[in-house]
């Protein structure tokens, strides 16, 4: 490690060119951050988990593993892994005391394709009890703090991945998203996060929240790293049949190419009550610059966009609630010692092993899926899903991206939010409608606010299955923020 | 407002045993929730398909062959096994279904 700066943080090309030109070995560069999380986690409670054993890291598949991975320019590279997605033999936790002690059986599909590139895995990141929250308060684990101010939150659910970037403490991590929980935290910290559009990459082995919003994605520290990671982790998988079968693009190959004359549309709904002034007044700088690049922007108008999160949380806790009915007490985790019977098993296990919210969705869920109220709850969300993907798709007639904010406001304290569920739900306002669409959605950091001082995020939201305009245009775009 | 039986129900529906004080808790917060959600009814929907998924796939099939990628065999058998908290040999076991009496 002699020729590098102790203080540089590594993005995936400053691996590569480190392993290339030998600053420094890949058993090297795993005990530099191994070393960076001994001092630092206790801080940020960014990790749950690390894994010690350098010989561990990592165990190969087939015999032409290296030679693969050799070509891969995530190999060796250091990353960290969102706790709800599963590592053959190692704990996952899914930030919930009913899964405290489970041990994966086997590697969720991203997993088997990052190992195939050579990545080494340094440990598992905090989030929100089975990914149920914007803030990484509701883990059971305790809650993640902010590397750039610690006394606020990280945002979630993915918020030990966006801390553990942040600060440094992994080259980039996969996190997953079902409202937003990748592009929320990334703005909070200051990174970026990508949610491909949904069959874009597997989600076999990711533990389910809402199994038709649910994507894993990259955080990283720049949009170069995101393609990068998104071309090894996507891709149709037989074990999970929402993945497309369409040939894959390379993510980096247009990166470069000019996005003059690129179509940007700008939500008129986005600029309502309660988006924070300095939030705004930095989107819209940032929308200035897309001109500037030569992209033209106009106007546009998502007529349904108000009733997004009223239908996202019917229908996220509908899903939640036939997800999470396998924690049983029996066949996982936590089983309560008080149960006398079967049907006891299954009360105590979940009345003690699960927290507060999850509780709270998997009763709404119960509730809207219920006899008797499922046409006025689930089947009405339904519907109005179907509005708010309509009016995407008129709006993607007129323009190829959509922008704006990614979240209403930049990190708050720790606790200023928790007691009220409600007010919560509430910061998912523009995250939520890209889930509802299954459109893919890209964070990346657009400045300090202005009275804050913190990173505001800024969302750019892309038609199904093209990520490729959306990065180049985010890539653009950071060269010039 | 939810009435405390009604809470009492989808608790029971949930498979989730509340605390008095959980009750009290819950009986305000998902009142308010299902407040929240209501603002769906202002919009008519009449002759709105519902969409319950977004890639447009359709009976996502594969061959009727035997797949090796994912072979059970005696060690992913006894990881899975494993897995539950209570078990004898190569089984879960459960408690008694019904009380005894």
């Amino acid at each position: 490690m002699s020729k590098t700066k102790n203080s540089k943080n590594y993005t995936i090309l400053d691996i590569q060119e480190g392993l290339k030109k030998g600053y420094f070995s890949a058993e090297e560069i795993f005990k530099h951050y191994q070393k960076k999380i001994g001092k630092e986690n206790k801080k940020l409670n960014a990790y749950l988990s690390v894994f010690k054993n350098y010989e561990l890291r990592i165990t190969n598949y087939g015999k032409n593993n290296t030679q693969s991975a050799m070509r891969n320019p995530l190999n060796g590279v250091p990353i960290a892994i969102k706790d709800n997605i599963l590592i053959d033999g190692t704990v996952c936790t899914a930030g919930s005391k009913i899964l405290k002690n489970y041990i994966s059986a086997y590697d969720a599909t991203v997993i088997k394709k990052l190992r195939l590139a050579g990545v080494q895995f340094l440990g598992k990141t905090n989030l929100d009890e089975f990914a149920m929250g914007t803030t990484t308060e509701n883990s059971a684990f305790g809650p993640t703090k902010n590397p750039l101010d610690t006394s606020r939150i990280p945002g979630g659910s993915s918020g030990g991945s966006a801390a553990a970037v942040a600060a440094d403490l992994c080259v980039f991590a996969l996190g997953s998203d079902t409202g937003g929980s990748i592009r929320y935290p990334a703005a909070m910290c200051g990174i970026v996060g990508l949610k491909p559009t949904y069959g874009r990459v597997s989600r076999h082995g990711l533990i389910a929240l809402a199994s038709s919003f649910d994507q894993i994605g990259p955080l990283t520290k720049t949009v170069e790293d995101a393609a990068l990671v998104l071309n090894t982790i996507c891709g149709h998988d037989n074990f999970d049949p929402t993945t497309s079968k369409d040939n894959v693009p390379d993510f980096t190959k247009n990166l470069d190419k000019d996005i003059k004359g690129i179509r940007i549309g700008v939500p008129k709904e986005f600029f309502r009550d309660g988006l924070s002034a300095e939030v705004s007044e930095n989107v819209r700088s940032t929308i200035s610059k897309l001109k500037g690049l030569g992209c033209k922007t106009e106007e546009i108008t998502l007529p349904n966009f108000e009733y997004a999160l009223a239908a996202y949380y019917i229908l996220v806790p509908s899903e939640a609630s036939a997800n999470l009915a396998r924690f049983d007490g029996i066949r996982y985790g936590y089983s309560s010692k008080n149960a006398e019977t079967l049907l006891d098993t299954y009360l105590e296990s979940r009345s003690e092993g699960l927290g507060s919210e999850p509780k709270r969705r998997i009763m709404i869920g119960s509730y809207a899926l219920s006899a008797g109220y499922y046409d006025a709850y689930y089947a009405k969300a339904q519907k109005i899903r179907m509005l708010i993907k309509k009016d995407f798709d008129e709006a993607f007639k007129k323009v190829d991206l959509i922008v704006g904010p990614t979240t209403p406001t930049t990190a708050f304290k720790i606790g200023e939010k928790s007691s009220d569920p409600l007010a919560l739900y509430l910061e998912d306002v523009y995250t939520v409608p890209v889930n509802l669409a299954g459109l893919p959605g890209i964070s990346i950091p657009c400045g300090n606010g202005e009275s804050s001082n913190l990173p505001v995020g800024f969302q750019i939201i892309g038609k199904s299955f093209d990520e490729e305009t959306l990065l180049k245009a985010a890539y653009q775009l950071e060269k010039h923020l | 407002m939810l009435t405390e039986k009604e809470v009492d129900h989808i608790a029971q529906l949930a498979r989730i045993k509340l605390t008095d004080k959980e009750k009290d808790k819950f009986k305000n917060e998902l009142s308010s929730i299902l407040d929240f959600v209501k603002k769906l009814n202002e919009l008519d929907t009449e002759n709105i398909e519902p969409i319950y998924q977004t890639t447009g796939i359709i009976n996502a099939l594969r061959p009727n062959e035997h797949r090796k990628d994912f072979e059970m065999d005696e060690k992913l058998n006894k990881n899975l096994i494993d897995q539950a908290p209570s078990r004898q040999d190569r089984f879960v076991k459960v408690r008694s279904v019904l009380r005894k009496s």
